[in-house]
């Protein structure tokens, strides 16, 4: 029974980070279509600003330290909202009925986050403020004149590399003056830890089997979480117009519904909610820059597995391949089909987590066979749903 | 009417066709020679060997990306699971070279696990023409059965790619936990491996695959001009732009999509034994999700739907990340993920797609010449048209 029980409680939390990481993506995913591979690193961005965060917390003394979490929470989704409409406005805008071009763009954009917290330094923070000084100031003044339309592939040709090379050597000298002050990164390529709060620390025993304070706070934020989007996408105004768009976007715009306003925001919503994700990782181990890369196939696989367009799908997809991944990988069915040799061998041959993943996505692709559309598919008649 | 006017057509169009024809066949076996015989002394004598080896593996690589494009230029499903054909066609091949012992022994890394029997796995790898056999057709297997499954159900677009990356992850985790079938994550060593007597890394053998993955270059990109120039070509095409027409139209998809990828697969799979040898070493890490994708930008800096463009681009991107990385081992993460931002929005056509279509126009604009006027050349030459067009300006006047 205790077995059971672990079984279960340790699923559940498997799959309640499953589903915070990918609740944003399936959102982003059934609005515009497009995958954001750039999603795990924006919960890897989540991860560092929590550390960030609790550091600024640490010369508060003990008990009001420990209260960083919920700051860290904020500022986890500020940051990454903040940064998912840059990417939105910046580059998945110009590519809107092309999910497969946006696939490798968002590809680009988390290889560029991932080297960017590796050697973010002062000096790297000075030679990007002063390019963007220099580039886009030369653009708001030369915009002005008359002939600027005429001028612009000059201006870019000239401009970019002028400002890229000013900032260069603007900040080679001051490297080379205060040295390591601005040359250190400020994370560098290892693992950043994240302590969890005093008061997420201890075990809530539960009969026989005991569950960590930080694994029942992660199950309460996915509650809280999922609830919070339910009434967003339900009960506001602004959720109704996302569920319009989701479901036919030609019409929503011919209704005067904002759609570009709507993609900003449902784009920012699901960014935000990789950054909590991220929070809640940092929880459970150490984060580096890679650890947004381990995430993503197995949020997408949410993605697939639930359907898009409902929300109810997401969330029993997760918890269903969540407790798949533990119940294989742990063998926890050995009470039950352990007397038959022929079932014990087959599962004892799976039973890790990365041969469970083997076995779990055969599991999918099988499930693919019956339903392709995943569980909860959206009604329509096109042919191409 | 118009069987007229095919007869007008055709005496004018057919030789230029064929003289096209012929000096495309003249650039490829030119260029081939080129890289069988000039390159190789050339670079050996400035003392640039190593080079030698990493064109003959960049080669290899541009085998994979001809096969990307067929399933991804011409047919549009977009594969991040190359990895998998890559990594198989590499493994069986290193598996035979691991064979090559004096009798009755196994493989030095079995002893590691304890293993003391060859597994049944193995057995068959002893003997070569099995070997090559294996190399094409496991990979075409795996991704016919993969293809079938997932086509079948009309699964397609970004659910394709995702599911083919998930295949990748899977395959990864299976090689990277069977320790005691391929030695897990230290993978197959090829460089102490004897083949025809001889160390595979010896210069001598080193040199007979370099020439052997120039000629399969060669071999490969002939498959895929004549896959894509026929009827075949244009069908993939056509399943490209839309689907469902060609569903409408009488065709069933799924056979064609199954064929092409297992027909890229098979090509990863030749790349893959030909990588293997001339790197020395084949790991799970050659089913990394990041160098999967790599493929697929390979193609896309080359220019998608071109073959010469995929060849290109794995050349081009692959030269830029040796030369990258050696310098400046930071910078190269950032480059590679502007690279992707750049190919998508500015130059979707890749290099040769932008040299085709908009180079001339673009150029001129930027350095002031005043720019023709784009119209549809058919306007003007198609018999077709024209004589519709008067057609219409005669009923006009009439009425």
């Amino acid at each position: 029974m205790d077995a059971l029980l672990e079984a279960f409680f340790n699923g559940i939390s498997i799959g309640a980070v499953l589903l915070l990481a990918a609740l944003g993506l399936a959102i982003v995913f059934g609005l515009m279509g497009v995958i954001n591979m750039a999603h795990g690193e924006f919960m890897m961005l989540g991860a560092y600003t929590t550390s960030v965060v609790q550091n600024t917390f640490k010369p508060l003394g003990e008990p009001l330290s420990g209260l960083y979490i919920f700051f860290a929470l904020i500022a986890a989704f500020i940051v990454t909202a903040l940064l998912g409409v840059v990417l939105e406005r910046g580059v998945i805008r110009f590519l809107y009925g092309r999910p497969l071009e946006t696939l490798l763009a968002t590809w680009g954009v988390s290889l560029i986050l991932q080297q960017f917290v590796r050697s973010i330094s002062w000096v790297m923070v000075l030679n990007i403020g002063l390019f963007c000084f220099l580039f886009f100031g030369a653009q708001a003044i030369l915009s002005r004149r008359p002939n600027f339309e005429r001028i612009r592939g000059w201006f870019v040709i000239i401009m970019i590399p002028l400002s890229a090379a000013i900032a260069l050597i603007v900040g080679n000298i001051t490297g080379s003056i205060f040295q390591l002050a601005v040359t250190r990164p400020w994370f560098g390529a290892q693992n950043v830890n994240v302590a969890a709060p005093i008061w997420l620390r201890g075990r809530l025993p539960l009969g026989g089997y005991q569950l960590p304070y930080a694994r029942l706070f992660i199950i309460v934020l996915t509650i809280v979480c999922v609830i919070g989007i339910y009434w967003f996408l339900n009960k506001s105004a602004w959720g109704l117009r996302i569920r319009s768009v989701t479901q036919n976007r030609s019409m929503s715009a011919c209704l005067g519904i904002p759609t570009q306003t709507v993609d900003m925001l449902t784009f920012a919503i699901g960014s935000g909610l990789a950054g909590i994700a991220g929070c809640a990782v940092a929880l459970l181990g150490p984060v580096g820059p890679n650890t947004g890369q381990n995430f993503i196939v197995d949020t997408f696989m949410v993605v697939v597995v639930g359907g898009v367009g409902k929300l109810v799908g997401s969330i029993v997809a997760a918890m269903t391949i969540g407790m798949a991944n533990y119940i294989i990988g742990s063998y926890a069915l050995k009470p039950i089909v352990g007397g038959i040799p022929a079932l014990d061998n087959f599962f004892n041959f799976f039973s890790d987590p990365s041969m469970a993943k083997v076995l779990v996505f055969i599991l999918i692709v099988t499930f693919l066979q019956f339903k392709p559309a995943g569980m909860f598919p959206q009604k329509g008649r096109t042919v191409d749903a | 009417m118009t069987t007229q006017t095919k007869e007008l057509i055709s005496p004018v169009t057919q030789p230029t066709k064929r003289k096209s024809y012929w000096l495309e066949v003249a650039i490829v076996v030119g260029l081939a020679l080129i890289v069988l015989l000039i390159i190789p002394p050339v670079l050996n004598s400035m003392g640039l060997g190593f080079r030698v080896n990493m064109l003959g593996r960049f080669m290899a690589l541009a085998i994979v990306a001809l096969g990307i494009d067929l399933i991804w230029g011409y047919t549009g499903l977009l594969s991040l699971g190359h990895g998998i054909f890559f990594a198989l066609g590499g493994y069986a091949f290193a598996m035979y070279l691991e064979l090559q012992l004096p009798d009755d022994q196994i493989p030095a890394f079995f002893g590691l696990y304890g293993v003391t029997d060859l597994p049944w796995l193995w057995r068959p790898f002893y003997s070569l023409p099995f070997t090559l056999g294996a190399i094409v057709l496991v990979p075409s297997i795996v991704a016919a059965v993969l293809g079938y499954l997932v086509f079948r159900n009309r699964i397609r677009g970004v659910y394709f790619a995702i599911l083919t990356q998930a295949a990748l992850i899977v395959f990864f985790n299976f090689f990277n936990g069977q320790q005691q079938l391929i030695n897990g994550t230290n993978g197959l060593k090829t460089d102490t491996a004897r083949i025809f007597g001889e160390f595979v890394s010896s210069p001598q053998i080193q040199s007979l695959f370099y020439s052997l993955t120039a000629v399969f270059l060669v071999l490969g990109y002939v498959l895929c001009r004549w896959l894509t120039s026929g009827r075949f070509g244009r069908l993939l095409v056509a399943i490209r732009d839309d689907e469902s027409r060609v569903r409408f139209s009488g065709y069933d998809p799924t056979g064609f999509k199954v064929m092409v990828f297992a027909v890229s697969a098979g090509l990863a799979g030749i790349a893959g034994a030909l990588y293997t040898v001339q790197s020395g070493i084949v790991s799970p890490r050659t089913m990394d999700i990041a160098f999967s994708i790599e493929m697929v930008i390979w193609v896309a800096v080359g220019g998608r739907a071109t073959l010469i463009g995929a060849i290109l681009g794995a050349l081009l991107v692959n030269f830029a990340k040796s030369f990258l990385s050696e310098q400046f081992p930071d910078i190269w993460l950032f480059f590679q993920g502007a690279l992707f931002l750049v190919v998508v929005t500015v130059l979707p056509g890749g290099i040769v797609g932008w040299i085709r279509e908009d180079a001339r126009e673009q150029l001129r604009q930027l350095f002031r010449i005043r720019p023709q006027i784009a119209t549809y050349p058919s306007l003007e030459e198609d018999l077709d048209i024209r004589h519709e067009q008067q057609h219409i300006s005669h009923q006009e006047s009439d009425g």
